[in-house]
């Protein structure tokens, strides 16, 4: 059975606060997965590009509701 | 086009962005903008706010077409990519603020981030201590962050409250075309309650169709790339993360060769365009706008494009700008090419202090908690 991902809701805000707490998130769970719903295009570029940059795998999913959920994993 | 936009969304947009920016602006500025002032987003919004008459310093009124072309080319590109998405509520009364207290500080430094990468690029060299000082701001604000500062989530609303920034911008342009004139002074002239300079910053402009065009196609590209010209220095310090940078060198470097091919790159610290050489106080006024654009989430640009895909938060931010701008000057606190004046620094001061007391006091409630539903309470009340 796949490990319960930790949770990250980042939907409605600024800059840079959805990629300070995916940040914080991956230092408390170093090994992963974690999941980011973001709800803005921007936040979803953001976050994605400093996960790949630290080495993590980015999966996004578009939601219906516009919404987006990455899943990160190392 | 769609391989245009895609290019846009790469690690390749801000710098084309920026590329774009350092073209046009010293290029409006041989068509008739002021000196280094090709696009000036705390400048300009001077000049809208004396256009309305909200201050009454003659020099520096005029309908800057460039801004709401910001909102409205935004606008499009968001409609057109669908990422248009009404929002707000994210602590609207500070953002306000924050907009108000970043146009002060702009005021003092007499320009945005946007006008001290140009004013560099046109060798005007009173621009590195301003450039310090927002560096110094961002840091500030980037503090701040680290220790759980957050003005709340915003969340979708209406329609109506996503359009009503690009409908204001709309209204700007008409109000720039109409020039409406209902008042009479004491001596009967027509008066008001739109105002345009008639010497002075204010009247040096480039034609409206230009001015329109280039907000609209940076307005444009900016929302797909992203450009910010804070969110640039943010992300290098936090993350070392050069994307948005890339994007200010670009533009420092274009608009650098541009100026030299037209003519206007002119290298030095005294007698620059519409600058005083007050290193001090070039300093603090970007100290203070770099902390409150950092708290707010970006660049006086960036918070205009913003505005222009829905963010009614940010729509305040940009109302800010206008209002604080016009403080600034019925204050007595801006800055004139002889040096500060006299009540720039005093408002200065109080402006750092408001912005490291919000720094200091907003926090988000219940971090990572979604909120419940209304049923949800009345459940858990039942239990």
């Amino acid at each position: 059975m796949p490990e319960e991902p930790k949770v990250v809701d980042a939907r409605g805000l600024s800059c840079p606060q959805p990629v300070l707490l995916t940040r914080n998130a991956m230092a408390e769970c170093p090994s992963g997965p974690i999941e980011v719903i973001v709800d803005t295009g921007t936040s979803r570029d953001n976050v994605s590009r400093m996960a790949q940059r630290a080495g993590w795998c980015v999966a996004v999913e578009a939601l219906p509701t516009g919404e987006f959920r990455l899943r990160l994993t190392k | 086009m769609s391989a245009f936009a895609k290019l846009l969304s790469s690690r390749w947009g801000p710098i084309i962005t920026g590329c774009i920016v350092g073209l046009l602006a010293p290029v409006l500025v041989k068509l008739g903008n002021p000196g280094n002032m090709g696009i000036c987003v705390a400048c300009f919004s001077r000049d809208i706010a004396g256009a309305l008459g909200l201050h009454r310093a003659a020099p520096v009124q005029y309908l800057r077409p460039e801004l709401p072309g910001f909102i409205l080319g935004s606008f499009l590109a968001a409609l057109l990519f669908r990422e248009f998405r009404p929002r707000g509520g994210s602590a609207p009364l500070i953002r306000l603020l924050l907009g108000m207290f970043a146009a002060m500080g702009a005021m003092v430094f007499l320009g945005c981030p946007w006008r001290a990468y140009l004013r560099l690029a046109g060798g005007d060299l009173t621009a590195v201590p301003g450039i310090a000082g927002l560096i110094a701001g961002v840091a500030l604000g980037l503090a701040f962050l680290r220790q759980g500062y957050s003005l709340g989530r915003s969340y979708t609303t209406p329609f109506a409250v996503g359009i009503t920034m690009p409908a204001i911008a709309v209204g700007i342009l008409v109000l720039l075309l109409a020039a409406p004139q209902f008042g009479r002074t004491a001596e009967g002239a027509p008066t008001g309650p739109i105002f345009f300079s008639q010497s002075g910053p204010g009247s040096q402009h480039a034609p409206i169709a230009a001015s329109l065009a280039a907000g609209l196609v940076i307005g444009f590209v900016a929302q797909r790339s992203r450009f910010c010209t804070v969110g640039a220095l943010r992300d290098f310090i936090l993350l070392r993360d050069p994307h948005l940078l890339s994007g200010v060198l670009a533009l420092i470097v274009t608009a650098s060769a541009v100026n030299l091919l037209l003519g206007q790159f002119r290298l030095g610290v005294v007698g620059q365009p519409i600058a005083h050489a007050n290193h001090l106080w070039n300093f603090a006024g970007m100290a203070l706008a770099g902390l409150a654009y950092t708290l707010a989430g970006g660049c006086p640009g960036r918070e205009f494009f913003l505005s222009g895909e829905g963010d009614a938060d940010a729509g305040l931010f940009v109302l800010g700008l206008i209002l604080g701008a016009a403080f600034a000057h019925n204050f007595n606190a801006a800055s004139s090419p002889a040096g500060p004046a006299p009540y720039g620094p005093i408002i200065t001061v109080f402006g750092l202090a408001v912005c490291i007391l919000i720094g200091l006091t907003m926090r988000e409630r219940r971090p990572q908690r979604p909120q419940r539903s209304p049923r949800e309470v009345l459940e858990e009340e039942h239990a």
